[in-house]
């Protein structure tokens, strides 16, 4: 085979196919002849030709060609032509299982060592209370209520505003309008309201610790304060801790009151029902159990929330795309534990009868 | 306040850091392979080897950042490898350590960063801890910078900080991870220049992880070189011993990177490379 002129990615490659046609051979020389500029097109063409000889038992030679040529072919290493077995396969779905399984044991068992290590810190915070970073908890507060606030808001009254709506339909029918206000009220204080505020700042707070601490990681500033003998949970982790668990009671509390704020305002605008019979209504039905059973829950939702963005930061890898998964996965883990512990409270509260 | 070591003052003297038959590696593989190698006191001592021989691992294990799979390392002749947390917390107060991306935490400003080892070691009073600070950023050139963040400082600047951090304790021992990495020849120059100064004024015992040789020429009273295929040391020596001295061709070339380059001249320049000036 002769090959001449310009070979470049840019213009048209001939297929190895094509070109050999119906020919049949034994072997296959190619040679060059005004051989132009050419690029890694023409490395391709002859790779493909290598391969397709050595499938069809053709011997390749391609000794006559320049020497950069040789060289660039020599670096591929040419294709194996058996295929693996069927056994391989189903050892690879085996291999599949276990590693998942594995993966998943290996994620449990980080939560519960992380909530164990974080449980000795807050012992020794017990003990030692002027050792605990009081300020980077405080700045801490701080942020999460500031930028979860305005998702809180929006998201909260909407809720109120899409229950207040889609029971109005049919609670109109019975002539039952004002009971809006104790489906509305009951379903955002015992449970709308806590898991919303949590999902935010899931997504928010716990989103932005893994992201933090995974940045801390990738810059060794985490391996710095343990050479400096400082241990990174209590440094790092428990100032979080404690402010996102502080602040997502008040967070929730803060969406009970514009859930039903906005399932007011659809009682008052549609179903013309005054804003002091709404309230009423509300404070009839709503009590301080209703209240406090989705306010304490809010602690254990911050808690989670707290953990899998401190968790999930802290063992990190070190690359900007283990910052990214790092974060992603805070927010995956802080709304599954959000699930986990909500279904928890809900069995608990029923068998309390509260 | 102070921890005191058992060091045995008089001859023979008693390693700074003992490394015996030292095993370690990331899951299971190993990286370094019965390693055992002792560094004496104001020594400046450099590790050295091409990219992935295990330097960084060796210094990790070194610091208490990676746990071995087998052997013990000594600070003082108190195992570190086998010390319980207490014991660990002292041994730690015993060094610093100056990273490659310097690691300074990016919250806290300068004279923070330096204050936290003082606060979470020591009893000093918030007054003293300041003066420390102004202290150790003077010894190191960095006057002035209290105030300033991290990302306020360039990056010779930053690695001085690192520095002045890495001092705060008045440690026996400092680690360098590939100190001149990122810096210019002159910046570079400059911070070895602070290495022989901070060893002169302190007498502290220097582990240096590094592969620029002018740093190694300038600074090492000895060199262990790793090797990936050996895992472990092939040479260990004073750099310009081994350099003309050694039988193994992988230290040779290594130590002698640029001395046997064809220095490009006028004369040699060829069409391709000829410059217009205007």
């Amino acid at each position: 085979m002769i090959i001449g002129g310009d070979w470049q990615l840019n213009g048209r490659v001939p297929s190895w196919a094509e070109v050999l046609g119906n020919k049949t051979a034994v072997n296959v020389r190619v040679v060059p002849a005004d051989l132009g500029k050419w690029d890694t097109s023409l490395v391709l063409f002859l790779l493909h030709g290598r391969e397709w000889c050595a499938e069809s038992k053709i011997y390749f030679h391609a000794e006559a060609l320049p020497d950069n040529l040789q060289t660039l072919l020599r670096q591929v290493p040419g294709k194996s032509a058996s295929k693996p077995s069927t056994k391989v396969n189903v050892e690879s779905k085996m291999e599949l299982a276990s590693r998942c399984a594995a993966k998943w044991s290996g994620h449990v068992k980080q939560i519960v060592s992380f909530l164990g290590e974080c449980t000795l810190g807050f012992i020794g915070v017990a003990r030692n209370p002027h050792r605990f970073r009081w300020l980077d908890c405080l700045v801490e507060m701080q942020r999460c209520w500031a930028s979860s606030l305005p998702m809180v808001s929006l998201v909260s009254f909407l809720v109120g505003v899409i229950l207040a709506f889609q029971s109005a339909v049919q609670l109109q029918q019975f002539g039952a309008a004002i009971y809006v206000a104790d489906l509305v009220g009951l379903s955002i204080v015992r449970e709308l309201g806590p898991m919303m505020a949590a999902f935010i700042v899931a997504g928010g707070t716990g989103a932005r610790f893994a992201a933090q601490l995974g940045n801390m990681k990738v810059d060794e500033e985490i391996d710095a304060l343990e050479t400096l003998g400082i241990s990174s949970v209590d440094f790092l982790a428990l100032p979080r801790l404690l402010a996102v668990t502080v602040m997502m009671p008040i967070l929730a509390l803060y969406a009970n009151v514009l859930g039903i704020l906005g399932g007011m305002f659809v009682s008052a605008t549609m179903l013309n029902i005054p804003a002091s019979a709404y309230w009423i209504e509300t404070q009839n039905r709503v009590g301080f159990s209703d209240l406090s059973s989705g306010l304490f829950k809010c602690l254990f939702f911050g808690l989670a929330v707290g953990l899998a963005g401190c968790l999930r930061g802290m063992k990190c890898e070190r690359s900007a795309a283990g910052v990214g998964t790092a974060t992603s996965s805070a927010v995956v883990t802080g709304i599954m534990l959000i699930v986990l512990a909500d279904a928890l409270f809900s069995v608990i509260y029923n068998v309390l009868g509260i | 306040m102070c921890w005191e070591f058992d060091q045995v003052k008089n001859d023979p003297p008693l390693p700074v850091i003992q490394v015996k038959s030292l095993t370690c590696g990331y899951g299971e593989k190993v990286v370094l392979q019965d390693l055992s190698f002792a560094v004496y006191a104001r020594e400046v001592l450099f590790v050295i080897g091409g990219s992935g021989c295990g330097k960084s691992t060796l210094l990790r294990c070194l610091i208490g950042l990676l746990k071995p799979f087998h052997g013990d390392i000594a600070y003082f002749g108190n195992s570190f490898t086998a010390a319980d947390t207490g014991q660990r917390r002292n041994i730690l107060r015993t060094f610093g350590v100056l990273y490659q991306n310097n690691a300074l935490w990016s919250s806290m400003t300068i004279a923070e960063n330096i204050s936290l080892p003082l606060e979470e070691h020591t009893s000093l009073s918030r007054s003293d801890r300041e003066e420390v600070v102004s202290l150790k950023l003077a010894e190191v050139g960095l006057a002035g910078a209290e105030e300033l963040y991290p990302s306020e400082l360039s990056g010779g600047m930053q690695k001085r900080a690192a520095l002045a951090r890495a001092l705060a304790l008045d440690p026996a021992i400092v680690f360098f991870d590939e100190p001149s990495e990122g810096l210019d020849p002159i910046i570079s120059r400059e911070m070895d220049e602070l290495v022989l100064q901070v060893r002169e004024n302190f007498g502290t015992t220097m582990v240096i992880v590094s592969h620029q040789l002018a740093s190694i020429f300038r600074l090492a009273d000895r060199v262990i070189m790793l090797n990936p295929q050996a895992k472990g040391i092939i040479a260990e020596g004073a750099p310009a011993e081994l350099a003309a001295t050694s039988t193994d061709p992988r230290v040779r070339d290594f130590l002698n990177q640029g001395n046997d380059l064809p220095k490009r001249t006028k004369e040699n320049f060829t069409g391709s490379d000829k410059l217009t000036t205007k």
